[in-house]
């Protein structure tokens, strides 16, 4: 006799529909309003016909793929690392894992300032090797942007991957390793489509994380990179332009979700799917 | 293939190890940075001080900063109560829901998860002014509730759903009501996934800017934003000492919650 859970759901879907999915319907309908009345895509128009918000928009895309690119390069000889380890380096992994992503965006893109900056460690180090004639900073670049928020973007790569891996058969490697596969094949061909289901989860939230991360884009990218996010709060706190600035998060919104579509159409991938 | 086994290990760890010490540094970069004795952000620090920590802690001289603190400790543990109120008993009840319904219901709660939250806080500003709601601190609190609801959500349904029924049964056929049951039988068994789920929002919502960049008044500053302005203005050393007592907080949360917060537990 196990009651029926609806009672306890109902609260929850009926904040979600009023404060998530209203908000969501309401901000497409208002990018549709033209500023002079009524409705129509001039919003849109405005925006496509705008080569600055075009650049930018492109911009932010890229950052987000150039994002999601550094984090697999760093988050896969983790992984490996993590697969191969004992239950208690497995434990510290996942620990000094933790500790990053529970610690502060704004803590860490400040961290950065300090390692990038004038008188930081990598400037003074330069220096020393004589790579650079005298200290500078490092910040204010793209370069700088995509190395910080892929710092801070890491664990949420890595953590659907563990999860992934915990919950992995081991027999899969034995049994590659009884039919001869050497560590590198075993990595290629059973490791990562096993962990690709956790690859592509955490590629979404790399992706959605990195284009929206108005504090670490700001501060690391300085005044003249600017971001969707930024131009999103220019157009809505200093320029008043609300239905311009809902019509640009559309797109964004629209981006996001193509790629994520694509990503789950490449989950479903035969190859991908077998072990998921 | 002795020799390919060595060279694969020894690449493994020396890059695994090697992006680990990437992702772990700035966070003692952070640490070390706010025990500085100099003026400025010079790494390695100028000595050893705990001047920043009192500058920071001084009444006269940091008043803004901790009216910024109040407010965000204010929203954050609102935030944790209004999770609590909706996520929590969602989670318990979506693990007892018909195949069909799981289907619709699941969904929908973990949709803020994926959606840009700076794209959420725009719709929430538009949708809640155009019904005369403007922004303020209570606007804060229920956009942080539904943005980090699912997190709440997920570390809950994790333990709800290896609840084992029979003790349920045990406690209705006993005689003790639905509620009853839920609050004495149920809810203890949930705790290690109510902690983990407690830690992530609170931490989430304390830094949380996209949200609070929207639905926040002028008059209702909260620290990740004071933050923020403190480094584009004047690069305030006691931007350091806030990143100490704010990464003290992760250490302390990580060595109580860290066994529910393994990612075999939460996803």
């Amino acid at each position: 006799m196990v009651r029926s859970g609806i009672p306890f759901v109902a609260p929850m879907v009926a904040l979600s529909v009023a404060g998530f999915l209203m908000p969501l319907a309401v901000l497409a309908a208002f990018s549709f309003r033209d500023p002079a009345g009524g409705f129509g895509v001039g919003n849109y128009a405005k925006l496509l016909a705008d080569p600055l918000a075009l650049e930018v928009l492109f911009d932010t895309l890229f950052l987000g793929a150039k994002v999601v690119t550094l984090t697999t390069l760093l988050g896969l000889p983790i992984a490996l690392l993590y697969w191969h380890a004992g239950p208690r380096q497995r434990s510290l992994i996942v620990f000094l894992t933790l500790l990053p992503m529970l610690t502060s965006n704004v803590v860490r893109t400040f961290a950065w300032i300090v390692i990038l900056g004038r008188q930081g460690p990598v400037s003074q180090m330069l220096l020393q090797l004589g790579i650079i004639p005298f200290p500078r900073s490092f910040l204010f670049n793209e370069t700088a942007v995509v190395v910080v928020l892929s710092q801070i973007e890491l664990p949420l790569l890595l953590l659907p991957i563990m999860a992934v891996m915990s919950r992995a058969d081991r027999n899969l490697v034995s049994a590659a390793q009884t039919l001869g596969a050497g560590p590198w094949r075993i990595a290629w061909s059973v490791l990562l489509p096993l962990a690709a289901p956790g690859i592509l989860a955490g590629w979404v939230l790399v992706f959605a994380s990195a284009t929206t991360s108005y504090v670490t884009q700001a501060v690391i990218g300085g005044a003249r990179h600017i971001y969707l996010p930024q131009y999103i709060y220019r157009e809505v706190g200093v320029l008043f332009q609300w239905p311009s600035a809902a019509a640009i998060a559309m797109v964004l919104l629209a981006s996001t979700g193509v790629v994520m579509a694509a990503l789950a159409a490449l989950a479903r991938h035969p190859r991908l799917a077998a072990h998921g | 293939m002795a020799s390919q086994d060595r060279v694969y290990s020894i690449v493994v760890r020396g890059l695994g190890w090697l992006a680990i010490a990437f992702m772990v540094a700035p966070v003692f970069v952070g640490l070390a940075m706010s025990f500085t004795a100099g003026q400025t952000l010079k790494f390695p620090p100028d000595g050893f001080s705990l001047r920043w920590y009192r500058a920071l802690f001084d009444p006269a001289l940091s008043a803004p900063i901790h009216a910024a603190i109040w407010n965000s400790l204010k929203i954050a543990l609102l935030a944790v109560a209004g999770t609590l109120l909706f996520a929590m008993p969602a989670a318990y009840g979506a693990t007892r829901l018909k195949p069909r319904a799981s289907a619709f219901v699941e969904p929908l709660m973990l949709a803020p998860l994926v959606l840009p939250t700076l794209v959420y806080g725009l719709a929430a500003l538009i949708a809640f002014t155009s019904i005369g709601l403007y922004p303020s601190l209570p606007m804060v609190v229920i956009g942080h509730v539904v943005v980090f609801g699912p997190l709440m959500y997920r570390a809950c349904v994790a333990i709800a759903s290896r609840l084992d029924p029979s003790l349920e049964e045990a406690s209705t056929l006993l005689g003790v009501g639905a509620f009853l049951t839920f609050v004495r039988v149920t809810l203890p068994l949930m705790v290690p996934g109510i902690l983990a789920g407690t830690f992530l929002v609170f931490m989430q919502s304390l830094d949380n800017v996209s949200v609070s960049l929207f639905l926040a008044d002028a008059r209702t500053s909260v620290l990740p934003l004071r933050m923020f302005q403190m480094i584009e203005e004047s690069l305030d050393v006691r931007v350091a000492a806030i990143s100490g007592l704010l990464i003290a907080i992760v250490f302390l949360g990580l060595f109580f919650a860290r066994r529910v917060l393994e990612p075999s537990q939460t996803s």
